[in-house]
């Protein structure tokens, strides 16, 4: 049972000589750093092909595959990755628990992307096709600009979700590749400690500091707009 | 001339191809990296446990002809519906998704109401504080509950020291912290939907079934909640679909007693190591749920083509953002 006893910085000293910790949290860095930027990528094009390209052969397959990740339980997304690696004996670790949260977080983007598209005005790109424009510069040179405010979000979207997961990483990964919420998970099943509390403050402090700087950002796109 | 009319085909073709090429990006990740795995969910959900790795019989068995002998055995769902455990699992999670997404429905369209009555500079901060929780960890928002109900946690002492109760209550590790953890964690998935939804009403409905003598709580309930009703079912797809396969929060909060199908599941692939039992928990799970998946899917397709969505810097957290979204476009179902 802990009590309150008074003020200290004792256990924020403890956690900078935990290696378990520090481990976990450069993996999580990692990984939602590798997997937002391919999420965004991947989730970027998805955007535009739900919005852009019509109807194309397994259009509502495509679309169900975009919005069945974002409801469904992470207990069965996490199993069937799992139950896939395994059975192509794919060797578990910091690599899987990427590939998995770049197909969750992809569909998050590419629905941003998507909202975003619906009020994408089209004679722009028709006008950039028709003085001659290849279809990859059109997106590159008048799309891409135009969505990047979405693209970022897109992207600060990616990141927090790869942060917060524990529940497809935990079936993702391999022996040695833990994540810091699959840390202070097994921390917290162990029972509560103020240990907990100081990496919790650390990341709620992050968190916030993110946030602050995203509506910063999001305030400056505003007023250029 | 004669060069540009050449070369218009070309450029089609190129084009056509090209634009394949560009679909097909996404298009297969997902299929490799999220249908697919399904196939094997199902696969070994067919196959029998062994003590081996991977532990699990394998589905195609070599003989001595040249095609392979497929084994395959429903034991794993004959288990499931022989134990009552399992049962008892699937029906405890479908009371519990019922009565918190009831509960999140009461107290969120209350909520809702209120903001979406509130005078217009109040609302942006008061809805910002129905999201704010939303951007820290919910692994940490769920321990921090722990701090809160345990035995000599907050609430206990908040209520002693006011003289409310003499022993401190037992709420934590029983169903009734899971309860509040559920409704605490999804509140935010049902005030969404719901206070757009609310936003938009014509208030002059309402001054018309009053001018013509009907009384406020009948008009509420012909009038407000019957407009409303895309919003309730938008919140209530958001809070029961994921509720019924949750698992960190029976598992933090819950006691041994509260059974949910998601804990199950992580028991029996976890602990146990029965892989083909876990795959076909997760195979009747998905098929109890693809209706309401469904539905969801072909309510936001819907959804996506009428609003702007504007809220970009608003949701960084998980689900909340969909929540967000459907905010700005909730013309659905």
């Amino acid at each position: 049972m802990t009590v309150w006893g008074g003020f200290s910085t004792k256990w924020y000293v403890e956690l900078m000589h935990n290696q378990g910790i520090k481990d976990a949290a450069w993996v999580t860095i990692k990984v939602a750093f590798i997997s937002s930027t391919v999420a965004t990528a991947l989730g970027t094009i998805a955007g535009l092909v739900m919005t852009r390209f019509g109807n194309f052969r397994g259009r509502t397959l495509f679309s169900g595959m975009i919005y069945a990740p974002m409801v469904m339980p992470e207990v069965i997304i996490g199993l069937s990755i799992l139950l896939m690696f395994v059975a192509l004996s794919i060797n578990r670790g910091v690599f899987t628990i990427t590939l998995a949260h770049i197909t969750f977080s992809m569909c998050y983007v590419a629905v941003i992307i998507q909202s975003r598209m619906s009020s994408y005005d089209d004679s722009i790109n028709e006008a950039a096709l028709d003085l001659g424009c290849t279809p990859f510069h059109t997106f590159r040179l008048i799309t891409l600009p135009i969505i990047m405010p979405a693209v970022v979000s897109g992207w600060l979207l990616s990141f927090t979700l790869s942060l917060d997961d524990l529940v497809i990483a935990s079936f993702a990964s391999g022996p040695g590749s833990t994540t810091l919420p699959m840390k202070i998970y097994s921390m917290v099943r162990l029972g509560v400690t103020p240990e907990i509390n100081a990496v919790s403050t650390i990341l709620v402090g992050l968190v916030t500091l993110g946030v602050i700087a995203a509506s910063i950002i999001g305030r400056r796109q505003k007023n250029t707009n | 001339m004669n060069r540009k009319e050449i070369q218009i085909p070309n450029f089609l073709k190129k084009a056509f191809s090209g634009r394949n090429a560009v679909i097909s990006i996404p298009y297969i990740w997902l299929l490799v990296l999220f249908l697919l795995p399904f196939i094997f969910v199902l696969k070994i959900s067919l196959a029998e446990p062994i003590l081996a790795i991977p532990p699990y019989t394998s589905f195609f068995k070599w003989g001595e002809s040249w095609l392979p002998t497929i084994q395959a055995s429903l034991d794993s769902y004959l288990f499931l519906f022989s134990d009552s455990l399992y049962i008892n699992a699937y029906l405890s999670s479908l009371k519990i998704a019922i009565i918190s997404t009831i509960l999140t429905l009461i107290i969120g369209y209350a909520i809702a109401y209120s903001v979406a009555k509130a005078p217009t500079r109040w609302r942006g901060v008061l809805l910002m504080l129905v999201i704010l929780p939303f951007w820290t960890s919910f692994l940490i928002r769920v321990y921090a509950w722990i701090g809160i109900l345990k035995t000599e946690g907050l609430l206990n002492l908040a209520l002693i020291s006011i003289g409310i109760i003499d022993k401190p209550l037992t709420i934590m590790n029983t169903d009734l912290a899971v309860y509040i953890g559920i409704v605490y964690s999804y509140l935010p998935f049902m005030i969404l939907p719901l206070y757009a939804n609310l936003e938009k009403m014509d208030m002059s409905l309402l001054e018309a079934a009053a001018d013509l003598g009907c009384r406020p709580l009948k008009t509420f309930w012909t009038v407000t909640i019957p407009l409303s009703l895309p919003g309730i079912l938008a919140g209530c797809f958001l809070v029961f679909i994921p509720v019924m396969g949750e698992f960190v929060i029976p598992d933090l909060l819950g006691g041994t007693n509260t059974l949910m199908i998601g804990k199950v599941l992580w028991t029996e692939f976890f602990y146990n190591r029965d892989w083909p039992v876990a795959s076909a928990v997760a195979i009747i799970l998905l098929a109890l749920l693809v209706v309401p998946i469904m539905f969801y899917q072909k309510s936001q397709e819907k959804a996506s083509h009428e609003k702007v969505w504007q809220l970009q810097y608003l949701c960084l957290s998980r689900r909340i953002f969909i929540s967000v979204y459907s905010y700005y476009s909730t013309d659905i179902v």
